[in-house]
């Protein structure tokens, strides 16, 4: 019975997950006249694509430490509000908008005659290129993530026993000492998912790095978009895929928590 | 328990009746002759036209839209069925080579007599065998003489200036790019010659103060808002954003650029053949020909629907440039998949250069 239920979900893994990566490892195993070669993975290993993965590492570096440093206070804050469900929904609504919209929008406003320069006007500022830059290309990065970041650090804060704060001030505890020495500590579980969740993603934001930062910030994604859509190298494109996927592995070790370690 | 059972059962018996559906739907239409699949550029026709066409010969169109030779290319290979397609040169050209066109018979197409000499047998496909023009343009130069004073952009170095720092936009296409910096230097931009192409790099790379992005259709809302002075584009889009923006100002610098064809024509999926004569055959009409021209904006192969454009746009130089320009003008050649790749290898090198 329970393996009969199991079956829909099992066909579902195969089909969807463990074929694609199959098929996307075989292809990073072709050159572009589909022999066997491992030419790809040489490639890879050479300067250009080495130098664009520390590239994009270093942004998605960037941006989740950007985007844990304003969400962990965030969160934190909203476990102690008396509607804490309200102010979530808040954070979380902006999630319900499509990713590319959200990104134009932001076009409007950094452009320069957006809103943000006509503001600087107004206050007798200089306008300035804030379109097509790192600048730009950060900020609109740490606005996505922020709230797939805030939701696991909420959820650890909220799943705190509260007795365990109390607890820590009977002993004697100042609130900064609780915080780093309790608080922190406890919901270090939802930081890593938080992290995991930010950190990926942000290693191949191909639409976000053309729209907002003209193509100055080069990411894996940009790089797997062009072998796929202009090279037509299929095998370099996967090539590319599996090492985010290696990485994405390495990422999962480094925050693995406790209880999966055993 | 048994609840989920139907439950599940009955999702998968209905998503695979919608498959089967959708499935065996495709498959009594494409064995029919009184529909038409055509796979067009996105805004690359007057929908009124496709009306048209159907209430003159009953035949149903079904329009899908691609967005890149790439992406329409990639369908034709898994064999989707498509009646009539829009490849651009270069792609006739590689689509030649792996037998993805099927013959125009040019006797089912009596329009052809329309179509300015000038525009048949080039040399990605001569004698016109397996396309036809449909539109064609230029890259040059766009841009706006009230921030650029004094400049006329008549050659290309001219964007290298030091007055245009951050404020050039550049196509984010390996061909277009490389190809203009090639131009500027004299070289044919279909070379592959590596010592040329590595100046060019290197040339490129000086740009790179001026470079603001590198973009797609971006550009066309940005030059409308005077996001940047100045920008490498397509002549098509340049007169759609200068509708817009009347301030701006096209310009082919005087090196010469490329000259770029869309075409007609018909590939291996396709079945029913004779309905993509006739439309074929439709689209080359004078007066739809005309209509059409209208309502997309880019220059037209098609002689007899030129006479009769207003003098205004027929004496638009920069869109339908004299013979002493047109002569410096160079088709782009399908450079084969290891040469592509190392014009899309500099280029990817150059973002990676910029800050």
């Amino acid at each position: 019975m329970k393996r009969v239920l199991a079956l829909p979900y099992l066909l579902w893994m195969v089909v969807f997950v463990i074929l694609p990566v199959f098929l996307m490892i075989y292809y990073s195993f072709n050159d572009m006249s589909g022999n066997l070669t491992l030419q790809n993975y040489a490639e890879f290993l050479s300067s250009n694509y080495i130098k664009m993965t520390l590239n994009s590492f270093w942004y998605a570096f960037l941006i989740t430490v950007i985007t844990l440093i304003v969400s962990y206070p965030l969160a934190l804050v909203i476990s102690r509000l008396k509607h804490k469900t309200f102010w979530l929904l808040i954070i979380i609504i902006p999630t319900w908008i499509n990713i590319l919209l959200k990104t134009y929008a932001f076009i409007g406003i950094l452009g320069i005659n957006g809103i943000l320069n006509s503001v600087l006007e107004k206050f007798g500022l200089m306008k300035i290129q804030l379109l097509f830059s790192d600048f730009a290309f950060i900020t609109v990065a740490v606005y996505i993530f922020i709230p797939f970041m805030v939701l696991p650090i909420f959820n650890s804060i909220n799943g705190i026993n509260k007795n365990l704060i109390w607890a820590s001030y009977d002993l004697g505890a100042s609130k900064w000492e609780a915080l780093t020495k309790v608080i922190i500590p406890l919901s270090l579980e939802g930081v890593k998912s938080g992290i995991q969740i930010t950190f990926i993603p942000a290693l191949s934001l191909f639409m976000l790095s053309r729209l907002v930062a003209g193509n100055k910030v080069v990411t894996l994604g940009t790089a797997i978009e062009q072998q796929f859509l202009t090279n037509e190298n299929w095998g370099m494109g996967s090539t590319v895929g599996v090492f985010l996927i290696l990485f994405m592995v390495f990422v999962m070790l480094v925050t693995r928590t406790k209880k999966e370690s055993i | 328990m048994r609840f989920l059972i139907t439950l599940i059962a009955s999702s998968l018996l209905v998503g695979g009746l919608f498959l089967f559906g959708t499935k065996l739907l495709n498959n009594t239409s494409s064995s029919e002759t009184d529909v038409l699949f055509v796979y067009n550029w996105g805004e690359y026709i007057d929908p009124e036209l496709i009306k048209q066409f159907t209430e003159e010969t009953g035949i149903r169109v079904v329009y899908e839209t691609f967005d890149s030779n790439e992406a329409m290319l990639v369908k034709i290979k898994q064999k989707q069925r498509y009646d009539v397609v829009f490849p651009s040169e270069y792609t006739v050209e590689k689509m030649k080579k792996d037998n993805l066109l099927l013959p125009i018979d040019p006797d089912k197409i009596p329009n052809i007599k329309n179509i300015d000499e000038r525009f048949l047998g080039l040399s990605f496909d001569p004698g016109n065998e397996y396309s036809l023009p449909y539109f064609w343009g230029t890259v040059g130069i766009l841009y706006n003489p009230e921030t650029t004073t004094g400049m006329d952009f008549s050659t290309w170095d001219s964007v290298w200036d030091e007055s245009l720092l951050n404020d050039v936009l550049l196509l984010d296409g390996a061909r277009e790019t490389i190809g203009f910096v090639l131009n500027s230097e004299g070289h044919s931009l279909n070379s592959t010659n590596k010592e040329e192409l590595d100046q060019a790099k290197q040339k490129l790379e000086k740009l790179s103060p001026n470079v603001r992005g590198i973009v797609g259709d971006e550009i066309a809302s940005m030059m409308k808002e005077n996001e940047a002075k100045v920008a490498v584009v397509w002549s098509g889009m340049a007169m759609d954003i200068m509708y817009e923006n009347e301030d701006l100002i096209y310009t082919i610098p005087q090196e010469g650029t490329n000259l770029w064809f869309d075409t007609m024509a018909i590939p291996s999926s396709a079945k029913n053949i004779d309905g993509a004569h006739q439309f074929i055959n439709f689209l080359l009409d004078k007066n739809v020909a005309l209509q059409n021209t209208d309502w997309v904006g880019y220059a037209t192969p098609n002689q007899a629907a030129f006479k009769e454009l207003d003098e205004e746009v027929k004496n638009a130089k920069e869109f339908y440039p004299d013979k002493e320009t047109m002569e410096k003008l160079e088709v782009y050649r399908d450079l084969g998949p290891e040469w592509t790749e190392y014009y899309n290898e500099l280029l990817l090198e150059f973002k990676m250069s910029l800050d």
